[in-house]
């Protein structure tokens, strides 16, 4: 962080932006936890309270806290960064190819899968050779292999190549 | 002393071969959990639970609560050689471990760091051996209202003791609880809040929520943060060790005081990270080379180390006896004891005592292994670190999301725990507190099953947590709690007028 601009905003998000964000946020979700209260009752049931009593108060206390911490964020002066873009782009790097990573899973098993984000991960972002890469990232699905399916008998996910390998 | 009797039939029961394998292998993997980004106590025990599904309770909790000795015991490796806290805990341990590291005194640093720990843990699981079973009867005669109410002063402790604003604390918490009350409610069995989804029938997992928040939450971190390790070399021999042996005792005093510490923030749920934190503000402000702290002192070392272990251990009494568990790992434990079929709580005592006895005789044992194991496996864990980031970080997502789908063996949970670990990033980078959040997810149905009882008894009046003095005592001891940052304000300004000028 050297020699900060003067328009700090050309820098990164700031951090009373993303504090506000995520007080709304939450306040979205203390408003669906009071929605979804009041369908299923919160008064006073044949058992005792309804299934929407207890939840309801939850939801309650979340707008609440959530309001005031919007508005805490919106009046007090912070001119602190919540990180720069670049580091917001490092971050991407991860979220990205793993967002991917988890809609493969039911396509492809989670063996082809994690091998495609290993190799990737190490080629994109490490520039490792290809013989490293290739041994980390197959080696370590043998080990998964074994290690779940075999020692404790745990079924992972398999797609097409385990299909055609018959395992 | 009945209980000295049933530790040693809970000796018995540990001391098989296959029982001391477990506890090996599972400080190694502790460990080497606690020394890599992205994978601490709670998420890593969390991931291998799945695994223990298919063995006995005994010897799964041995191998899982092992693995959380072994990740208290290997934040200390990272902070010391490579002045980045592998654990939360362990912050305060790089503040004179890295200096000393810097100084060359890397062995004494190190040696000081595991034996603290090792003390520390030993005297909560004393404290355990002779605290728990007392609290076990008590509690055995609690009803509803009692139960909500020791709910209640563990949640509003977090407010009080967190050091993050009380109403994001809040907010987290509340979060958590929302998010256990969807999918079937426990007490009628109706569905709520699922709107329509049939993936959410069953409710938020909080294995999910803890691999996602903890993991993917952490990698995200690390990676914004651009990590580089650069460490200093791990050089530990016997001598070194006896050296540092025949000085600690010097330091009893600072000590004992971190193991009172450890416990008390242990057994309420404030945790291991405050109580390192405070045990190190008091050990510098008692000693005599207070001002000399933070340029590599080893009194700075013992008094965290001592603190966070004892807070962890300790974390485990109020999971045994009364149900609720002291901090995010003995939350995933508490799961854990459900999932196997052991209800937690003051009964497990009575109905189960192979189970709690066993458990309380390996942490004598683990601690005492993990002690062994660290001091002879450093430069091994040390190495792990210097594997780079771009190769550690995707093997641990991979790992995460292994964790995550056999949980339930749904590739539905795997696209939770990425969401998880977003929310997590941002909430973290927002300074909200993970541990509340996660222990109301864990506790939400039980603390409202619970509520609603004591409700249904009283009629719907609230005066029914006020109806008996220990209710009305622990309730008030929750509302003190939960209004204390307010309190000692409030105390502050009344005892020193002249300060608000």
């Amino acid at each position: 962080m050297s020699n900060p601009p003067d328009d700090p905003d050309s820098v990164g998000p700031r951090q009373r932006h993303v504090e506000l964000g995520v007080a709304a946020f939450m306040v979205v979700l203390g408003a669906i936890t009071i929605f979804g209260s009041l369908k299923v009752g919160i008064g006073w049931g044949a058992e005792g309270p309804k299934s929407g009593f207890f939840p309801f108060w939850i939801g309650l206390l979340i707008v609440g806290t959530s309001v005031f911490n919007f508005v805490w964020a919106y009046i007090t002066p912070n001119r602190k960064l919540f990180a720069e873009w670049g580091q917001i782009n490092q971050v991407l790097k991860i979220v990205w190819p793993m967002a991917i990573y988890v809609a493969a899973v039911p396509w492809l098993g989670i063996y082809v899968s994690s091998a495609l984000l290993i190799i990737g991960f190490m080629r994109w972002l490490g520039h490792y050779g290809w013989p490293l890469t290739l041994g980390v990232g197959l080696g370590l699905q043998v080990i998964i292999y074994v290690t779940f399916e075999k020692w404790f008998l745990l079924s992972l996910p398999k797609g097409p190549l385990e299909d055609l390998l018959g395992l | 002393m009945e209980s000295i009797g049933d530790l040693l039939n809970g000796f018995a029961v540990v001391l098989s071969w296959q029982n001391l394998l477990y506890m090996v292998i599972g400080i190694v993997l502790g460990v080497i959990i606690g020394v890599l980004p992205g994978l601490g106590g709670a998420n890593g025990v969390a991931i291998l639970l799945p695994l223990t599904f298919s063995m006995s309770p005994t010897s799964a909790i041995i191998l899982l609560s092992c693995i959380y000795w072994g990740a208290l015991f290997g934040g200390a490796i990272t902070s010391i050689l490579f002045n980045i806290p592998g654990e939360p805990w362990s912050v305060a341990t790089t503040f004179d471990g890295h200096p000393m590291a810097q100084k060359g005194q890397a062995g004494e640093a190190l040696t000081a760091a595991f034996t603290s720990s090792f003390v520390g843990a030993l005297f909560a699981v004393i404290v355990i051996t002779l605290a728990a079973p007392l609290v076990a009867s008590f509690a055995l005669q609690f009803g509803p209202a009692e139960k909500f109410s020791v709910f209640f002063l563990a949640f509003c402790s977090f407010v009080g003791m967190g050091k993050e604003p009380p109403t994001k604390t809040i907010a987290a918490m509340m979060l958590g609880f929302a998010l256990a009350a969807v999918g079937t409610d426990t007490v009628t069995g109706q569905l709520r809040l699922t709107f329509g989804s049939t993936e959410l029938l069953g409710g938020f997992d909080f294995l999910i929520a803890v691999i996602g928040l903890f993991g993917i939450g952490e990698i995200l971190l690390t990676m914004e943060e651009g990590l580089s390790f650069k460490g200093k070399a791990a050089g530990i021999n016997p001598a070194v060790v006896l050296q540092t042996w025949k000085e600690l005792p010097r330091y009893w005093m600072t000590s004992l005081r971190s193991c009172l510490i450890g416990c008390w923030m242990g057994i309420t749920p404030a945790g291991a990270t405050p109580a390192s934190f405070m045990s190190y503000g008091i050990a510098k402000r008692a000693s005599k080379n207070g001002d000399k702290f933070g340029t590599g002192e080893i009194e700075g070392v013992i008094a965290p180390e001592t603190a966070a272990h004892a807070a962890g251990t300790s974390a485990l009494l109020p999971m045994l006896s009364l149900g609720v568990p002291g901090s995010p790992t003995a939350a995933v434990l508490l799961g854990g004891l459900l999932i196997w079929g052991l209800q937690p709580g003051p009964l497990l005592f009575v109905e189960q005592k192979e189970f709690v006895w066993g458990l309380i005789a390996s942490m004598y044992l683990g601690n005492i292994v993990g002690l062994v194991v660290v001091l002879t496996m450093v430069p091994f864990f040390a190495a792990i670190l210097r594997v780079p980031f771009a190769i550690i970080a995707p093997v641990i997502l991979v790992i995460c999301a292994i964790g995550a789908y056999t949980v339930h063996n749904n590739s539905f949970d795997v696209v939770m725990m990425l969401v998880f670990g977003v929310a997590g990033y941002f909430l973290k980078k927002c300074n909200y507190p993970m541990a509340p959040l996660v222990l109301a997810i864990v506790l939400g149905d039980k603390a409202e099953e619970a509520f609603r009882q004591s409700l249904l008894i009283s009629q719907g009046s609230l005066g029914v947590f006020w109806s008996s003095g220990l209710v009305a005592t622990i309730m008030s001891l929750g509302l003190i709690a939960l209004f204390w940052p307010f309190l000692s304000n409030l105390y502050g300004r009344i005892l020193t007028p002249a300060f608000r000028k």
